[in-house]
């Protein structure tokens, strides 16, 4: 059982890291082993903002070792050379935790993949995220403890997705935990609930394909599936309607993008999912309590149908 | 104990259409005798007056704590108990044994009235998954929407959601009324036993799918049929039946009921076997 959140400001800008806080936080009960933000903050678009981790934060449960802070010295320091040969330009340089880090990078270029497969070449190095507008932030803990730590709580911006794990197929790690990066496009994130049975299937039809995987977690194989549908030319509601029929199991997804943010439910119905839909406004978790946390009066919601997908524009 | 085998003639339920098949082998049915009332109580249930009212504001309670607040309002006899600012808290109102006349001034979120007998309840909001799980008597009314697994398991009372409701809805229930004014998602009456469920609406995939027996009637588009449910004639008993119950519902009235189909078990996945395992292990 994990717990999934996300909201939409529509015409506007808000406070999305306090409130997306909020909205996991009361989803706790639901998984605590991590929790993930993907937030799409109020930038100039100027540059790349690129989150990665140059190691594991390590919980029970964890294949991942713990290693010396040296050890993450020495692989920022060959991220740092890597992005100087590729002639991207470190404008701002942040380090929030040893192993966590945020760079804005003045790079011109419309293809990640390439930029993405060297600086994952170097062993022991993950980009959780890359985009103009997005940046994911993932950790163990629950939605506070994730929150103070990265001081989220201030971040403005137009939308936001996050999700609140329990671990059940894979390890508590930072790379299990979600949201996921749709590598290698821009500024696309998903976020699970549920359970995928054809996992291994089409992780090995999409690897064949060139794509590429992180981890052992199901959930990631959503981020791939649907970045392999868009590269082909799919949209993002198009490449989510296709992941109805061509993922198996049960599930409840969030896909956002730069300006959109979409939702789409397994045709059983399995997994639980409750909107509030207005014309500034839409917030949609897990449970109602997730969106009480952000809109207390009393709000008309409902339970998206089985099969039902639905995407939403800034 | 009856040899319920050779009773042939039909009990009061089947008669009054609850359900159909002959309750044969080691199955007995026991029904509640109104004469015998004094007999029936439950422990650490109480007297109250419906015109006794208050209000109950649980904003800042756990749903331990307000379900044990309106435990301890009905024991000062209170009938009548007004719910303010449930914020779509989980299991509120759940175990209520008693008559009460209970109402919700908001939303509520999973299991919200689940293994209730007797209270007539009004949520003037919307509930979560599994709303009034396990009923055993009296009314609940939703003026919103509902999540899934609606009435799962019910075994009496009326079950009334204005709007619309999630997947799964009356699961596995045993009797009881689910009205629907509204669509319904999928596998609506899944493994359903007795009782009925109407929806206004449309309703997804898998309708009835697996239900042993029961009767599900639908007003609008039906997605698919599950796995044994076949259509059945609409009886002018059934009409009449649908056109008191929606009116009682307060949903619906002017409901044009002899449109809408009536939806059973085919019962071709019937294959019960009334051996014990020990008794099996023998037969082999």
């Amino acid at each position: 059982m994990c717990g999934i959140a996300g909201l939409i400001h529509r015409g506007k800008s808000s406070n999305v890291g306090s409130e997306l806080q909020g909205m996991l936080q009361a989803l706790k009960h639901r998984g605590e082993d991590s929790t993930g933000y993907a937030l799409y903050g109020d930038t100039d678009g100027k540059n790349f903002i690129m989150r990665f981790k140059v190691g594991e934060n390590v919980g029970e449960g964890s294949s991942s070792v713990m290693e010396d802070v040296s050890v993450y010295d020495e692989r920022k320091k060959i991220v740092d050379e890597t992005l100087a040969e590729m002639g991207a330009k470190v404008v701002k340089e942040e380090r929030t935790l040893p192993y966590s880090l945020r760079y804005e990078i003045d790079y011109d270029t419309k293809d990640l993949l390439d930029f993405s497969q060297r600086i994952e070449s170097i062993p022991g190095v993950e980009i959780l995220s890359m985009g103009k507008s997005l940046e994911v932030i993932k950790d163990l803990g629950n939605a506070k403890m994730v929150c103070d730590r990265y001081s989220l709580d201030k971040v403005v911006g137009t939308h936001a997705i996050g999700h609140a794990r329990m671990a059940t197929e894979s390890g508590v790690d930072i790379k299990s935990a979600h949201p996921f990066w749709g590598y290698p496009f821009s500024d696309v994130s998903v976020v699970h609930n549920g359970q995928l049975t054809n996992y291994w299937n089409n992780r090995r039809v999409l690897e064949n394909k060139g794509m590429r995987f992180m981890s052992e977690c199901d959930s990631e194989l959503i981020a791939v599936y649907i970045a392999e549908k868009m590269r082909h030319g799919a949209t993002l509601e198009e490449g989510m309607k296709e992941s109805l029929t061509g993922l198996d199991g049960v599930f409840t997804y969030f896909v956002a993008t730069k300006d959109s943010l979409g939702m789409a439910k397994d045709t059983m119905a399995a997994k639980p999912l409750v909107l509030y839909e207005s014309d500034d406004l839409v917030a949609m978790g897990s449970e109602e309590i997730a969106i009480r946390s952000v809109l207390p009066q009393e709000i008309d919601t409902y339970d998206p149908f089985d099969g039902e997908v639905k995407v939403w524009q800034i | 104990m009856a040899n319920l085998k050779t009773v042939s003639k039909k009990s009061k339920a089947q008669s009054m259409g609850m359900h159909t098949e002959v309750l044969t082998g080691r199955t007995q049915q026991k029904f509640f005798n109104p004469d015998e009332a004094e007999n029936f109580y439950y422990f650490g249930t109480y007297d109250v007056d419906f015109n006794k009212r208050t209000e109950l504001d649980v904003k800042d309670m756990t749903a331990p704590e307000a379900n044990k607040e309106i435990d301890n309002l009905m024991s000062q006899g209170y009938g009548t108990i007004v719910i303010k600012n449930p914020q779509g808290k989980h299991s509120l109102g759940v175990g209520i044994l008693n008559k009460l006349n209970l109402i919700f001034e908001g939303s509520l979120g999973y299991f919200g009235m689940g293994s209730c007998d007797g209270p007539i309840v009004r949520i003037n909001g919307r509930v979560g998954w599994s709303c009034a799980e396990n009923l055993m008597a009296g009314k609940v009314v939703i003026e919103k929407n509902a999540g899934s697994c609606f009435g799962a398991a019910i075994r009496g009372g009326d079950l009334i959601c204005k709007g619309s409701v999630g997947a799964r809805t009356g699961i596995d229930m045993k009797g009881g009324t689910i009205i629907i004014g509204g669509d319904a998602g999928a596998f609506t009456g899944f493994m359903m036993q007795r009782g009925r469920i109407i929806i206004l609406g449309d309703v997804g995939i898998n309708l009835g799918d697996s239900m042993y027996d029961g009767t599900i009637f639908v007003g609008g588009e039906i997605g698919s049929y599950g796995s044994d449910a076949v259509d059945s004639e609409l009886t002018p008993s059934d009409q009449d039946w649908l056109k008191r119950k929606l009116k009682v519902a307060e949903i619906g009235e002017n409901f044009d009921v002899s449109k809408m189909k009536k939806i059973v078990a085919g019962k071709k996945l019937w294959n019960y076997d009334n051996l014990e395992p020990t008794e099996k292990k023998g037969a082999i």
